[in-house]
């Protein structure tokens, strides 16, 4: 795994990946020839730009925003519709090449790593928005199509996809990874929000996982599909549509910040928020090292302790009834300094530290890369777990000032280290697992958001236990036999 | 002063979507393809609408001209807070040679008719980007104009215009009535929610005819042809400085 590496390991690692990054003619699992043979009828099936085996497309395609290296496809297609998917797919099943789905190379565990080689398919070119139904709020959507993207063409409908992990991702991509984000407190996460799917096997097979066309809010017909593909990661199918739930945009957002003497006392007041009631749209806790990064960061000057960021969404009216409440409770809970606004300047200057804390974890060390854990308990369980990885992280002599969406149970702790200094990696990476293994200790999981991909494949089977992992090898094994879907991550 | 603000919206192919140029070359392919109000004028009625809220003024009148999918727009400067809307009819055909100096005339006769004390408009239309019908409205009506104003500021019978021109930023004091035009800066326009786009159902679309207003369509103007932008061609990659300095001879660039 990543982290486990000494420095001559690494300068091999290095000279290999310089030299995987170039070939084409190398040796493979299947034969030189069977993939000339599957290229070029790739090429009949989406025509000349459609496949590349251009060095630096393949790189592009080999990585995704996690400290995963790049690991290249052999090929990546281009298809324009599911019918090319499907035609693209069985070539590669009759040539046993791996497949690896590809949106917008946005995710955090590796997902998209090409680590038997094989074909990329990236599905780009895949970007109409196909039916929006306002009465209804479903909308259909193409995986080219990004959360921003979508939100950006609804905007005179007076509806939003509000799912928000934060980066502009494929919205079938979202799907995939089961994404989350500082919404999912009010709004849900992908698997509360997709209503259907439109999925290509390892085979061509094109599957709806809730029959075609139909978008009921609610089904008892039958296995769920849907949610079987959702978070699947590219290891059971390549999704090719999905229809969305959407919301009505709201119509205000108050924004409001408060900071507690504790951690306990923060969470404690998320508690109470959510059982008065209280529909709270987002819920997010910074720690006492976080709001110092954030402090020097952006020259503000909040109080240096755990910080809570919160927004309200709702009607004129309902707002006010919502900030009150919300204010009593926090000062029962010896919350101080809560300062709420509704406008749009100055919310935005409230939540600044919130919205930089990626970079302002970045600047406490110049010259470092961050990488982001992703754990998440019983709410209950918030406070012991924060406290106790607080203690590794000093003990350990570690960076990670930690940011959650408190309202879940979920945070993360952004690492800060030097990528060049093998030891503090390899601290870093235990470190990690020591976290992993905290959460699932207090009935949680080892990862709230970001997925399974690369890294956490014996976490999962540690969480999941014979019996569930048995189930997901048996359904993996009649889906995709012959192991070509995204080989290599998830199980 | 009549406290009324005439408010032009556009509806045309929205920012987001590929253009593609007809195969005859007479135009753009509009079959179709999404459209939404145009960016500026999202922004102008936006800015009076906030001068409603503020009470600096008291109605606030979205205008468009176009066939009858133009009410689509007006009714989304409806969601976002406009009182009533004005549909100037234009048929089809009619709107295919369309620009800046009838839509002036429109928006001047229109003026004077409801005794409009500011017209706010888009700086220009994202698909025409003329940046014409702002300025030849003021000269019809012989109104004073604020430009490209990123911000906007009604002192009683004046308004403070802030300019954006390529020195910087310029400062202007202009009487009422006055002619606005709005550019990226001024404001970010609000979302329609959807109980706003309810009532917006609800609020009263007239329509007129341009002859109503006195105003002759017909175009001075003829489009010849429309292209594409070249295809980008793919770069070339040379071994040595011989074979880059021989490529640039044969390309003709030293």
């Amino acid at each position: 795994m990543l982290f486990t590496v000494s420095r001559t390991r690494r300068l091999r690692q290095c000279v290999s990946r310089l030299l995987q990054c170039r070939y084409i003619q190398k040796e493979h699992p299947q034969t030189n020839g069977g993939l000339k043979k599957a290229i070029s009828a790739f090429t009949s099936v989406c025509g000349e730009d459609g496949v590349s085996t251009g060095e630096t497309v393949r790189e592009q395609h080999g990585r995704d925003e996690s400290v995963h290296r790049c690991r290249p496809p052999d090929v990546v297609v281009f298809p324009r519709c599911v019918e090319e998917v499907s035609a693209l797919a069985k070539i590669c099943y009759r040539h046993n090449l791996p497949i690896i789905p590809f949106g917008t190379g946005t995710g955090l565990e590796g997902g998209v790593g090409a680590l038997k080689g094989g074909v990329c398919f990236s599905l780009r070119k895949m970007d109409q928005v196909l039916d929006v139904h306002q009465e209804d709020f479903d909308v259909t959507v193409e995986p080219g199509v990004t959360r921003k993207a979508l939100n950006s063409y609804l905007r005179d409908t007076g509806l939003w996809f509000p799912v928000d992990p934060g980066a502009d991702a494929s919205l079938c991509g979202m799907a995939a990874t089961s994404a989350s984000g500082t919404n999912a407190v009010h709004y849900g996460t992908m698997r509360e929000n997709v209503l259907n799917l439109e999925v290509v096997l390892a085979d061509g097979s094109v599957v709806h996982t809730a029959g075609k066309g139909r978008r009921p809010r609610k089904s008892a017909a039958g296995y769920n599909l849907t949610n079987l593909f959702v978070g699947s990661e590219g290891t059971l199918g390549i999704i090719t549509k999905a229809t969305l739930r959407l919301y009505g945009i709201p119509e205000a957002v108050v924004s409001a910040v408060c900071s507690f003497p504790s951690v306990q006392a923060a969470v404690d007041s998320t508690v109470h928020v959510l059982q008065a009631g209280v529909p709270i749209a987002r819920i997010e806790f910074l720690d006492d090292v976080m709001v110092d990064a954030c402090n020097k960061f952006n020259s503000l000057s909040y109080p240096v302790t755990p910080t809570l960021f919160l927004e309200f969404h709702g009607t004129e009216d309902s707002l006010d009834e919502q900030v009150r409440t919300t204010e009593e409770i926090t000062s029962a809970n010896g919350g101080a300094d809560f300062q709420w606004a509704r406008d749009e300047g100055t919310r935005a200057r409230l939540w600044k530290a919130r919205h930089d804390a990626w970079y302002a974890a970045l600047a406490l060390r110049p010259g470092c890369k961050a990488y982001a854990t992703d754990v998440c308990v019983p709410l209950s369980r918030l406070p012991h777990i924060i406290v106790e990885t607080k203690e590794d992280l000093i003990q350990n002599g570690l960076t990670g000032p930690i940011a959650g969406h408190v309202g879940d149970g979920n945070f993360h702790c952004i690492m800060v280290l030097d990528p060049d200094d093998s030891d503090e990696v390899q601290r870093v990476h235990q470190f990690t697992e020591r976290l992993a293994r905290r959460a699932l200790a207090l009935e949680g999981t080892c990862t709230g958001e970001h997925g399974v991909g690369l890294g956490k494949r014996a976490l999962l089977r540690e969480e999941m236990g014979p019996g569930a992992m048995g189930v997901m090898q048996s359904l993996k094994e009649s889906l995709d036999p012959k192991n070509l879907m995204n080989p290599g991550k998830v199980l | 002063m009549s406290g009324r603000v005439l408010v032009g919206v556009k509806r045309v192919i929205d920012y987001a979507v590929k253009i593609r140029v007809k195969p005859d070359h007479s135009g753009v392919v509009t079959e179709g393809v999404k459209h939404s109000m145009n960016p500026f004028c999202e922004i102008a009625v936006e800015e009076a609408v906030k001068m409603k809220e503020k009470k600096l003024i008291k109605e606030v009148v979205a205008v468009s001209c176009g066939p009858q999918q133009v009410q689509e727009t007006i009714r989304t400067a409806l969601a976002m807070g406009a009182d009533r809307g004005i549909h100037v009819e234009v048929s089809a055909k009619e709107y295919e040679s369309l620009g800046p100096l009838q839509v002036s005339k429109i928006l001047a006769a229109l003026a004077k008719k409801e005794e409009a004390q500011l017209i706010i408009l888009g700086k220009q239309a994202i698909d025409g980007d003329c940046n014409q019908t702002g300025q030849m409205t003021a000269a019809l009506l012989d109104w004073p104009q604020g430009t490209f104003a990123s911000e906007v500021t009604l002192e009683g019978g004046h308004v403070k215009v802030v300019r954006e021109i390529d020195g910087g930023l310029e400062t202007i004091k202009i009487n009422t009535p006055a002619v606005l035009t709005a550019d990226l800066r001024l404001n970010t326009p609000r979302y329609a929610t959807l109980p706003n786009i309810m009532k917006a159902k609800k609020k009263k679309i007239a329509n007129v005819k341009p002859a109503d207003l006195g105003v002759e369509l017909a175009s001075k103007l003829q489009v010849l042809r429309v292209d594409a932008p070249p295809q980008r061609e793919a770069g070339v990659k040379v071994e040595s400085v011989a074979d880059l300095v021989a490529k640039l001879k044969e390309a003709g660039t030293i």
